[in-house]
């Protein structure tokens, strides 16, 4: 057997071998790489940038532990750079996990910035009803959510004060993985109650929802793991997106470099048989 | 950030199974399969618990203690009977009710989106394609935009065709249905190679919680950590 017949049958567990040692090294190492932020994902760090100290923010975590390694990234920087603009913050999930995700990100950051519960941010918790939902916080929070996620009613939290509706909000930013997510948040926040809308998705769906920022529906969006760390570059924060780009790097290079051998393989050994065959 | 002896083993046994499912890339094995399974079955689990504690209890059992009036009763007692109905599917000889609460949950959301999906996406996405002609100019640094938007209503147009089967591709119709593939081929492989950093990104995930909590678990198991 020659060398490229050996490379064409290659164990597909060295493949992997090779993915694991190009993903685990750089994370060992931990070289933050630094993204330029793309003008999709500006626009939304300009979006929330722009508005004026004090502003609420709505943040619906529209996913589970699943997409974890690419969304969580995404909502623990759009967190930070709230704290930094000392915007006030309310969380909830269109996913029944969604609000615990947020929980252990607040748990964090919440006592480092001397953040109050209920005066600067509050956490609405899960309900179900994807679109119908979102549609009815159009006419009052309270009809889908008379209490936080702790059961305390709204009434009795400072910041739902002057916060009765889902047009209260100054920006709606969904991080999702799924339906119900972004889309739905386009559909009745955006388009019905006209309140802008930005967020971040996983890589997968990313391409999907960039009609949505061409036309002006959506505001900014963040695809994936790269969309977290340009995030990350703009709030000068590096955190995990922006430690797990080296590694993305280096596992797309491996990738390419497969690819390349895999094909260039593939077309020299097709050409010595038919060559073969011709004689 | 402390951590406690029961975090550090709830820790560790995540590590451990992450590993136990990692093990598959090297060949199907017992520890994969008790893996595999456990978490078929606590994801069972979690999801039943999940649901009785926040969908069932505070929409039907505090709503009951909190409602006045009729109207409040009857709209916590239909969502409760058609969900009852719903279960009929597990009783073959009355298994057809069920299809009342399914044509109910299924017209409904039909209804609700039909006109939000239309103008959402089709009516404004529509109007998104075609508004830069209004202005389209060649002039003034506007080359690039104006290109962009030619290629975007050819590229709508062309793989609209593709999709239209009432008439033959065949002749310049065919060919125009040829540039729709090569569209869709260059959308797919966009799609593509975002799946491929999404799956790099959760392996770095993993990674990131096996260096980052895993490690630092075991350390503090063994006594050597805080």
């Amino acid at each position: 057997m020659t060398f490229l017949e050996k490379l064409d049958r290659l164990d597909r567990r060295i493949i992997f071998l090779i993915i694991g040692i190009a993903v685990f090294t750089p994370l060992l190492f931990k070289v933050p790489v630094k993204v330029p932020g793309s003008p999709i994902v500006q626009s939304i760090y300009e979006g929330i940038e722009a508005l004026p100290e004090g502003s609420i923010i709505l943040l619906s975590f529209d996913y589970d532990p699943s997409t974890l390694a690419e969304l969580q990234p995404m909502s623990e920087a759009v967190v930070y750079h709230c704290v930094q603009k000392k915007h006030k913050m309310v969380f909830m999930g269109l996913w029944p996990q969604g609000p615990k995700l947020a929980q252990g990100i607040m748990d964090d950051v919440g006592p480092r910035n001397n953040l109050e519960y209920g005066v600067d941010y509050v956490n609405l918790g899960y309900k179900t009803g994807g679109l119908v939902l979102i549609s009815s916080m159009g006419s009052a929070i309270t009809d889908p959510f008379p209490t936080d996620t702790y059961g305390a009613s709204l009434s009795t939290l400072p910041l739902f004060k002057d916060l009765k509706t889902l047009r209260d909000f100054d920006y709606v930013v969904s991080m999702s993985a799924g339906d119900p997510g972004i889309k739905h948040w386009v559909m009745i926040a955006q388009d019905r109650f006209k309140v802008p809308v930005g967020g971040g998705v996983t890589a997968v769906s990313a391409p999907a929802f960039y009609a949505y920022y061409n036309s002006g529906q959506l505001q900014g969006l963040m695809g994936g793991l790269r969309g977290a760390a340009e995030y990350e570059t703009l709030i000068d924060v590096s955190g995990s997106a922006s430690l797990g780009m080296s590694a993305q790097n280096w596992a797309h290079l491996m990738i390419i470099l497969f690819i390349i051998i895999g094909n260039t393989t593939m077309l020299i050994l097709k050409r010595r048989k038919e060559k073969s065959r011709g004689r | 950030m402390m951590m406690t002896f029961a975090g550090a083993i709830g820790i560790f046994l995540a590590g451990a199974l992450t590993l136990a499912i990692f093990s598959f890339l090297y060949k199907d094995n017992p520890v994969y399969k008790f893996a595999e399974h456990l978490f078929i079955g606590t994801s069972a689990g979690y999801w039943f618990v999940y649901n009785v504690y926040n969908v069932f209890w505070p929409n039907v059992i505090v709503a009951w203690g909190e409602a006045e009036g009729f109207w409040a009763y009857f709209n916590i007692v239909m969502p409760v009977l058609l969900g009852v109905f719903m279960l009929m599917r597990l009783i073959p000889s009355i298994a057809w009710i069920s299809r009342w609460a399914m044509a109910f949950s299924v017209g409904m959301s039909v209804g609700f989106s039909i006109i939000m999906e239309l103008q959402t996406n089709i009516l404004q996405q529509i109007g998104a394609t075609l508004s830069p002609f209004a202005s389209l100019h060649f002039n003034n640094g506007g080359t690039a935009a104006a290109v962009n938007a030619i290629i975007i209503l050819l590229a709508v147009l062309s793989a609209l065709v593709y999709f239209f089967f009432s008439k033959e591709h065949t002749g310049a119709y065919g060919h125009v249905a040829k540039v729709g593939i090569w569209v869709l081929m260059i959308t797919f492989g966009a799609s593509f190679g975002y799946t491929v950093m999404a799956r790099i990104s959760l392996l770095i995930g993993r990674v990131q919680f096996l260096q980052e909590e895993w490690w630092v678990a075991i350390k503090h198991l063994i006594g050597l950590g805080s």
